[in-house]
């Protein structure tokens, strides 16, 4: 059995009494949302917190609503909510597409979209998916709340712009007419982290020209987990094969992917290219109204 | 589900507590006074060890125990025999040998404080090079890894050769079509979802050390314990509950359990281990792990005629493979498959790599699935250089049922055989011919789909115990049976279920020759107290050996019911006839309505009635099975895929699968086996690896990089039976627990390069992960054993 080391935890009541908590235990204290990856990483000892600050409790950070033009998705939504959503799935199938494929029902069941982001992981699904849609993130800090741009949001590896005492409390995505989005993922066996993954979010202007365009890939080592160049050739466009699949390139060019047991550098880049390529089809199809 | 009176469908017996949750694991044994161990573990594969500081780590508050190499080299159990016959660090004292290999063990009062006084021992390595690719391991200056062994110079473990070089290089001399292949069976684990462990209670006032411990060879372990450490055999019990699996890996001793014992008798309480899944899949047997080149000469029209093989197997740095003595490949050298070959050689050179120790484990026979693994391929390999049809293939060069018994050119007596009827029934099932055509429509339409057809004979039941033994103990088995006064029956077999459904079947084995039911028999196992001695369970030997036992020691029952109804009836024992009809079994008098059930047989030999002279009062009995020859179990799978050339992703769209194991006692256990076995294969031949970087860090040393399959990667299995019994087994059944896990990698494999075909692919190493799919088909393949770079 993996036993981690010991640890004080606390229950957090409020987003207010989380922040207090995450105050006065300081920098080697940790919230826990999910568990999914930061209970793994304990009982390796790779992560040794001093404090558990459990925020399972916050029903203000479960809310998951269509909100005007915006779908606002709180940091404690489950996957599994995410994925049973119908809404999300109207205007977004890019969660479902990515939803279906993180993990297996159990992690699904109590791992949180606040914690998939939190953790950036170099390989999470979720960061491709909000990275395409262009979200939001707000987060709450001692002094109040502050919005970023996902695109923004990853530094690194397993780092954000969340600081130590601050809590990411929801994602806002914007809803626009017109728009196709969808998710594709390579694993190796069902539940895996992807080898590779690509998600596409475009939307259709006058004369069914490309009027905006975003990418998100992750595990191919991909800048903010998306591909700018890519995005800014389709705009104007017709989303035909030969320009989507030239989009394909350019993402893959401007990928650094590492090899690893799940490929190695030219398989990886040879995907980001390809399921570039398979969601932007797919994206233009529903964007187009020629596939649901 | 009626409970037939004898063989047939019945649920298993263990099924109600297993879905109850009520099964009782190792790691639900709780004594009084229980201590918990932890195994410190050397980071590097190959180190000298400077210095083990200890200091800290005693000083804990709830530490009450530090054992290291020095600990166990002042009771002279530093090291310990493995079951090669060679000899592995319980505690490394000179050199760690690979990541993961025990250096310390803390006893404390519980699993935390045992796991926190982990990190407080202080070791000073001074690393090494190590040996990680066992293909430069007997390079000129490679780092020579057992320099425990006196003189020792290199890494060479054996050379072993079977069958006839010269008759076979006179084949090949001569060959019209001769083709060659490379490929390797990648080191895989079996990966059991109980981990290893082990409670060690040592009684100093009686003297008496129990251990509980999932092992598959109760008996074996008590033996060896008495023989290593010198502990008195007749004051030591191994009680093997419940396990979450086997699959080979829980044959042989491993050090933790030494410890445990160690651990227990220094601090004078019970202690408990659990390994946890790493140290798992890091230290205990892995399987496989052989660089093979295999070749075969044919005639141009198809008919093989010889086949040679080289192996390089890579055995870690203990050699601690766990098959008959005589064996060092274990049964590879049945290599030639079903197929009449006439002429055969292979030569297998074992190595030291600087990796964990073990081998065989994971549901192969002996190192039969290698085998099978090798000439499937190789036949498919001559089917791609012919441009014949696989099947066609296999069909012309089967045995045909008139050459059985069959002796192979490397000495082999297979029992029984019908193969082209298997082989047939499958591509039946399968529609073959029409999988054909879909596939010729697709690969006009660019979409590769393949069909991969794998025929296999296993060799199980070791075994004949002039010919096989582990360590000296003959390889055979015991049962007893005895009857209470009310016709209850309960067996006490030497094996040890880890899910085969023991239980059950042999109870249904008794009940067939008893004519009671199985619901009357009640099976103990796994408590070396409370068993006869054998080997345990392992190479489906369970039934080909205890099943043999069992049915004969009913046998001896049944004769002993005998005397006692003559007794009954007063008739001459010779007039007496045995039936078994609704009522159950009893004995008749011959043309007449007198009879006496079993049932009724039983109270009589316990009550008052007076029995000739030389009969005693009971019908008890007990039985050894030496098995005359090993049983022959044999299949026919066929594996549809389909390939998105596109990412190398396989989906497995179907599986056929044709299995003759003789007799069937209960078919549902039986296909429950297959189906296991199948996801096995599929496992194998898709995902599951251990790879090593060139540091020796192992790269699959938990769940999210050892990948097992799912449901979803598994399709609707298609199972399908022929029947020809083993003429010389009592029930006519043959072992068939490893025959889905042997026959089926290669048909999934098969079935993948039949649908990279068109991209002029002829092989490629397992697993076949998107990734090495895809760079098969540049024309790039990866080698799947070390890191991907
Ligand atoms: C078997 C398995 C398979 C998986 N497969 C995939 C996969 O295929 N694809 C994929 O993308 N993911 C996968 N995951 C990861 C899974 O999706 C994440 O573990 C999970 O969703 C993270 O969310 P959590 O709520 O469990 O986070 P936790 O483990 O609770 O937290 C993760 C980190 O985020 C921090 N955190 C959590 N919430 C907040 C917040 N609101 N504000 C600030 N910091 C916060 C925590 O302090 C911690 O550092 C898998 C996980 C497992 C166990």
């Amino acid at each position: 059995m993996q036993v981690p080391a010991s640890f004080e935890f606390e229950r957090a009541e409020s987003v207010g009494h989380a922040l207090e908590l995450l105050e006065r235990y300081g920098p080697e204290a940790r919230l826990v949302a999910g568990g999914h990856s930061l209970i793994p990483m304990m009982k390796l000892r790779l992560a040794q917190p001093d404090a558990l600050i459990d925020i399972n409790g916050l029903a203000e950070l479960s809310h998951l609503a269509v909100a005007g033009d915006t779908l606002v998705i709180g940091a404690l939504v489950r996957h599994a909510a995410l994925l049973a959503d119908p809404d999300v799935g109207r205007y977004f199938p890019i969660f479902h597409e990515a939803e279906r494929v993180i993990a297996d029902p159990v992690v699904r069941n109590r791992g949180t979209v606040g914690g998939s982001l939190c953790q950036a992981d170099p390989s999470e699904d979720l960061s491709a998916a909000f990275a395409a849609v262009r979200a939001d993130a707000v987060i709450a800090g001692p002094g109040g709340s502050r919005t970023v741009s996902i695109r923004d949001f990853h530094v690194g590896p397993y780092e954000t712009v969340v600081e130590p005492g601050e809590i990411l409390t929801e994602l806002r995505v914007p809803i626009r007419p017109g728009a196709g989005s969808a998710y594709v993922k390579v694993e190796r066996r069902v539940g895996d982290w992807p080898v590779a993954a690509a998600g596409a979010y475009l939307r259709l202007g006058p004369g069914g020209v490309i009027a905006e365009a975003g990418l998100g890939l992750t595990a191919v080592g991909a800048e903010h987990f998306t591909a700018p160049e890519a995005e800014a050739y389709l705009i104007g466009k017709e989303p035909g094969e030969a320009v989507l699949r030239e989009a394909g390139r350019i993402a893959a060019e401007s990928c650094e992917p590492q090899a690893d047991q799940r490929g190695p550098v030219d398989y990886k880049r040879h995907l980001a290219g390809e399921l570039t390529f398979r969601a932007l089809s797919r994206a233009a199809a529903r964007a187009d109204g020629s596939q649901s | 589900m009626s409970t037939p009176m004898g063989f047939g469908r019945m649920h298993r017996k263990e099924d109600a507590r297993f879905i109850r949750g009520r099964g009782g694991y190792v790691d639900d044994v709780q004594l009084p006074g229980m201590l918990y161990g932890a195994v410190l573990r050397s980071p590097h594969a190959h180190a000298w060890i400077r210095s083990v500081d200890t200091a800290a780590a005693e000083a804990h508050p709830k530490v009450r125990a530090v054992i290291t190499g020095a600990t166990l080299a002042g009771l002279n159990l530093d090291w310990m025999p493995t079951l090669s016959a060679d000899t592995q660090a319980v505690l490394a004292t000179d050199k760690v040998r690979f990541q993961g290999q025990e250096v310390a063990f803390v006893v404390a009062e519980d699993r935390y404080s045992a796991r926190d006084a982990l990190e407080l021992i202080d070791v000073d390595y001074e690393p090494l090079d190590p040996v990680i690719d066992a293909r430069t391991a007997l390079d000129e200056g490679a780092p020579v890894i057992r320099d425990d062994q006196e003189g020792r110079t290199d890494n060479r473990i054996f050379d072993w050769e079977a069958g006839d070089r010269a008759a076979a290089d006179a084949v090949f001399a001569r060959a019209e079509v001769t083709v060659s292949q490379d490929m390797l069976y990648p080191r895989v684990h079996p990966a059991p979802l109980e981990t290893c462990g082990a409670v060690a209670d040592f009684d100093k006032v009686t003297g008496k050390l129990t251990v509980w411990c999932p092992t598959q060879a109760p008996h074996a372990h008590r033996t060896l314990y008495a023989m290593v450490a010198g502990l008195p055999e007749h004051k030591i019990r191994v009680i093997s509950p419940d396990i979450g699996g086997g699959f080979g890996g829980k044959v042989g001793i491993y050090p933790g359990y030494v410890c445990a014992i160690v651990g227990s008798i220094v601090t004078g309480r019970p202690v408990k281990w659990m390994e946890d899944r790493s140290e798992n899949l890091m230290s205990t047997a892995f399987a496989r792990d052989y660089h093979m080149r295999g070749e075969v000469a044919a005639t141009r029209d198809g008919r093989i005629q010889a086949i040679r093989v080289k192996v390089l197997a890579d055995h870690g740095a203990f050699n601690g493979t766990a098959q008959p003595s005589k064996f060092p490949a274990g049964f590879f050298h049945v290599f030639t498959g079903s197929y009449d070959i006439q002429a055969a050689h292979c030569e297998v050179t074992g190595v030291y790599t600087n990796k964990a120790p073990g081998g065989v484990a994971y549901a192969c026979s002996f190192r039969i699935t290698e085998a099978v693994y090798l000439v499937e391929r190789m036949i498919d390999v001559l089917a791609a250089e012919l441009g014949a049809d696989p099947a066609e293939l296999r069909m012309k060069n089967l045995l045909r049922p008139e050459q059985f018994p069959y002796t192979t050119p490397t000495g082999w007596e297979y029992d029984s055989g019908d193969y082209q009827k298997t082989l047939q029934l499958a591509m039946d099932m399968a529609g073959y011919d029409a999988l054909r055509r879909e596939q010729a429509e697709k690969r006009a339409r660019g979409e590769p789909m393949g069909i991969g057809i794998s025929f296999f004979t296993e060799a199980v039941g070791a075994g004949p115990r002039k010919h096989m033994d582990i360590l000296g103990l003959g390889m055979a088995d015991g049962a007893e049976l005895r009857v209470h006064p009310t016709g209850k029956a309960v067996l006490r077999v030497s094996c040890q279920t880890q899910g085969q459904g023991h239980e059950t079947t042999f109870a249904q084995i008794v009940a067939a020759e008893l004519g009671i039911s199985p619901d009357d028999v009640e099976v103990v196992h796994g408590d070396t107290d409370q068993t006869p001695f054998g080997l345990g369970t392992y190479g489906s030997r369970s039934t080909p050996v205890s099943g043999a036992a069992t049915a004969m020691v009913a046998r001896k029952v049944r004769e002993r019911a005998r005397q006692v109804a003559s007794a009954m009836l007063e008739a001459s024992p010779q007039d007496l006839e045995w039936s078994v009809g609704e009522s159950g079994g009893a004995w008749t008098v011959a043309g007449t309505g007198a009879s006496r059930t079993i049932q009724e047989i039983a109270l009589a030999a316990h009550s008052n009635l007076e029995l000739p002279d030389g009969v005693e009062g009971h019908l008890d009995a007990t039985c050894v099975y030496n098995p005359p020859n090993l049983t022959y179990p044999f299949g026919a799978y066929i594996c549809v895929v389909d390939v998105d050339p596109g990412t190398g992703q396989v989906k497995v769209r179907r599986f056929v699968a044709v299995d003759d194991c003789g007799n069937r006692i209960n078919p549902m256990i039986v296909e429950g086996q297959v189906h296991g076995g199948l996801a096995d294969g599929v496992g194998m031949a898709l995902m599951q690896l251990m790879a090593f970087d060139e540091e020796g860090n192992h790269l699959g040393a938990s769940f999210m990089d050892y990948l097992l399959p799912t449901a979803l990667e598994c399709p609707s299995w298609e199972l399908g039976e022929t029947v020809t019994p083993s003429p010389h087994h009592p029930i006519g059944a043959k072992g068939v627990g490893e025959s889905a896990t042997v026959g089926s990698p290669a048909a999934v494999v098969n079935a993948v390069i039949d649908a990279l075909a068109p991209y002029g692919v002829r092989h490629a190493d397992m697993p076949l992960t998107p990734a090495a799919v895809w760079r098969a088909i540049q024309g790039d393949p990866i080698r799947t054993d070390l890191a991907i770079t």
